[in-house]
């Protein structure tokens, strides 16, 4: 077999080849052996540049998770002397992984370091549910004790009578509607309809007046779908009036159902 | 013709005994024994306090209606100090200067009883030695009715209470209910919450005896004076509390499934409760209860608020109540069966908390007639005829009388000005006396004396 010789220089060795047979052709004297061929230059590896750290992969298993679950990060770094990964994880081999339990959605960064330089990749982790407690309601929506103090108005009554007016009617008739709110949005909050009179009758009269008052105005919102479970009736009789001048826009005042959180 | 008849015999069916105002009704007691009652003196430390006690000794004398009290001008001007200083004229007419008993029956003094007697400090008391003598008999020998030596606290609220025994012993003599040892319920605001408070029949020793630091109102007594009942908020709605008056405590009282529940009166036995309620789901009615609140039973039968039954004491037979059922209330009549309803009042104005008299024949009552709606005035009636006459005449509110046992002084309340105080009076509308004046002081009842 021929043994191939890979020069560098190939024409060399043809020109080695061809000089011999030129010397043999040129006479048949007694003939000198040709010198050997020179050898071939040496093959020496050239000197290679010094290459960066190549990150061949940073990865997190699942990306998403909901607040209180775990993931695994996984890398394989080559060409690296020192590999860390930030958020506490800290110095790790060129191949690995590690458990992770963020508590928020975070982004790690491996840094991997070497006489080529340093390298650095980025993978985030989003953690569901771990988001701030959301702000409170805006101010405009209100408690169900802000509805019944403030939008189930008082109805009025004429003296020594307990029957609705035509006033009376239409204020009871927007205070149902607020009350079917309230029940809806609440399902345990009772209201105490109270029965008022003004201070001119007998006190033990009047007990029985403001009873009838708060009977009668429990009985109309009932009528139009209040739940009548959910409302309770009082009398203060002239008990605690909300003002003492003896005027007539003062016992008008007095001479109320009015409406208010039950204990 | 026959038509002429009937409608004769039907108008007389119907004419009731119209209510009409008479100037004066007869209430006074047994007013016929003259009782003459000079004052008393004291010898040394005691005379200090002469004043408190002559006061309050005439005082409870006249107070208690069972005599006509002989005008101190009236008497001679030797005034016995003790029974030496009596003696028996020689003949019927010699006149003497008071140290004869015919010195105090004859003209002008005429009186059928003298009190007599002195005071004196003793061992640090205040003491009394005190006589009643008939001084009508001849006999001086069966003269002295009472002689007894009396001992308190050398003061003047120890003077009054000795002059107040040896009149409650006079009292005792003649068998009247005296105000004596007598005492008074009421209510008052003056912690900031309605309580209701005692004190006695004069305004003295006025006490704090709930504290529920709620509204707590309307009292009233049974009479036998062991209990107390009232309406109060403590528990959050109207309801009826009892509480006896021997141990102060809180007695078992169930109340009737109501929004509203309010104590009306006790029966005579004092072994029932009359009361209204809305346990009928509507108005406030009538009602009857054990004492504990059972075998409750319901008495008027209206559709409209009926409140303030008050049974007549002496016959516990039939009640008076207030009803809204002809429009503003008024005063109503029935049998404690709840039947034979008819109205006292004529429906004019608000007629409200009646009271009967001990002798279950009078009402005393807060009427607006006459004035504007919450100006009331007191009114006597007499049940039988609807006789009325008016006590107080003024433009405030006069409320909640109620007759002392005595059948002759009223106690009411009367707001003159800014505050409501608490008045007594006699049931013609004279001797009227302020008991109270701190805070707002209403609706009194009087309970017996207890012993």
């Amino acid at each position: 077999m021929t043994r191939k010789v890979r020069f560098k220089a190939v024409h060399y060795g043809a020109t080695a080849v061809a000089l011999s047979l030129f010397v043999f052709a040129s006479g048949c004297k007694k003939k000198v052996p040709p010198p050997p061929p020179p050898p071939p230059p040496a093959a020496t590896t050239p000197a290679a540049p010094s290459a960066k750290p190549t990150i061949d992969s940073f990865t997190v298993e699942p990306s998403t998770i909901q607040k209180g679950q775990s993931a695994v990060l996984r890398w394989s770094v080559t060409d690296a002397t020192d590999i860390s990964i930030d958020h506490g994880v800290g110095p790790v081999q060129s191949n690995g992984q590690r458990q992770i339990y963020p508590t928020d959605t975070t982004t790690y960064t491996l840094s991997a370091t070497g006489p080529g330089g340093t390298s650095t990749r980025d993978v985030t982790i989003t953690v569901t549910g771990a988001e701030a407690p959301p702000p409170p309601a805006p101010v405009t929506s209100e408690s169900v004790t802000d509805m019944i103090n403030n939008d189930v108005h008082d109805a009025y009554y004429d003296y020594d009578k307990s029957d609705i007016r035509d006033d009376a009617r239409a204020v009871l008739t927007s205070d149902a509607d607020v009350l079917k709110k309230v029940f809806q949005k609440d399902a345990t909050v009772n209201v105490m309809v109270e029965g008022h009179c003004d201070e001119r009758g007998s006190a033990e009269y009047n007990l029985a007046l403001g009873d009838r008052r708060a009977t009668a105005a429990k009985d109309f919102l009932v009528q139009l779908g209040v739940p009548a479970d959910r409302l309770k009736t009082i009398s203060y009789g002239k008990e605690r009036p909300q003002c003492t001048d003896a005027t007539e826009e003062c016992y008008q005042r007095n001479r109320r159902a009015h409406f208010s959180v039950a204990q | 013709m026959k038509k002429t008849i009937f409608a004769c015999l039907v108008s007389g069916l119907l004419a009731l005994p119209a209510a009409a105002q008479v100037n004066e009704i007869k209430i006074v007691g047994n007013g016929q024994i003259a009782m003459a009652v000079p004052d008393f003196r004291g010898a040394g430390g005691a005379q200090s306090y002469m004043t408190a006690f002559n006061s309050a000794l005439f005082e409870a004398l006249q107070n208690s209606g069972q005599f006509r009290m002989v005008p101190k001008t009236m008497m001679p001007l030797q005034v016995p100090q003790q029974p030496m200083d009596l003696k028996p004229a020689p003949t019927p007419t010699t006149k003497g200067s008071g140290n004869y008993l015919s010195d105090w029956s004859s003209p002008p003094a005429n009186a059928n009883y003298l009190a007599f007697g002195y005071t004196a400090e003793k061992d640090e008391q205040f003491v009394l030695y005190g006589w009643l003598y008939d001084v009508t008999r001849q006999d001086m020998t069966s003269a002295q009715i009472i002689g007894k030596v009396y001992f308190g606290p050398l003061s003047d609220d120890g003077a009054k209470k000795v002059a107040r025994d040896f009149a409650a012993d006079i009292l005792a003599i003649f068998g009247g209910k005296g105000l004596v040892g007598t005492k008074i319920y009421f209510v008052s605001d003056r912690t900031g919450h309605k309580e209701i408070w005692s004190m006695d029949y004069d305004g003295s020793n006025q006490k704090e005896f709930t504290h529920y630091g709620s509204i707590t109102t309307f009292p009233i007594i049974s009479p036998d004076g062991t209990k107390l009942a009232f309406l109060t908020y403590a528990r959050g709605i109207p309801d009826i509390f009892i509480h006896s008056l021997e141990t102060g405590r809180k007695l078992p009282f169930y109340n009737p499934r109501a929004s509203m529940n309010a104590p009306s009166d006790f029966m005579p036995d004092s072994q029932h409760l009359l009361l209204y309620s809305s346990a009928g789901g509507g108005y406030s009615q009538i009602y009857l209860a054990d004492l504990d609140g059972g075998n409750l039973k319901r008495i008027s039968n209206s559709r409209s608020s009926d409140v303030e039954a008050k049974v007549n004491p002496k016959t516990g037979a039939d009640l008076v109540f207030v009803s809204g059922r002809s429009g503003l209330p008024q005063i109503y009549a029935m049998s404690i069966d709840g039947i034979n309803v008819r109205r006292l009042t004529d429906g004019v104005g608000e007629a409200v908390n009646p009271a009967w008299s001990p002798d279950g024949k009078h009402i005393a009552f807060a009427w607006t007639r006459g004035y504007e709606p919450g100006n009331y005035n007191i009114f006597i009636m007499d049940v039988a005829t609807r006789e009325f006459t008016q006590l107080t005449h003024g433009a405030g509110r006069n409320e909640n009388p109620v007759w002392a046992p005595d059948g002759v002084h009223l106690v009411y309340s009367s707001k003159r000005g800014r505050a409501t105080e608490i008045f007594t009076m006699r049931a013609d509308g004279t001797g009227q006396q302020q008991l109270t004046t701190v805070g707002d002081n209403m609706k009194p009842v009087w309970s017996k004396a207890s012993n």
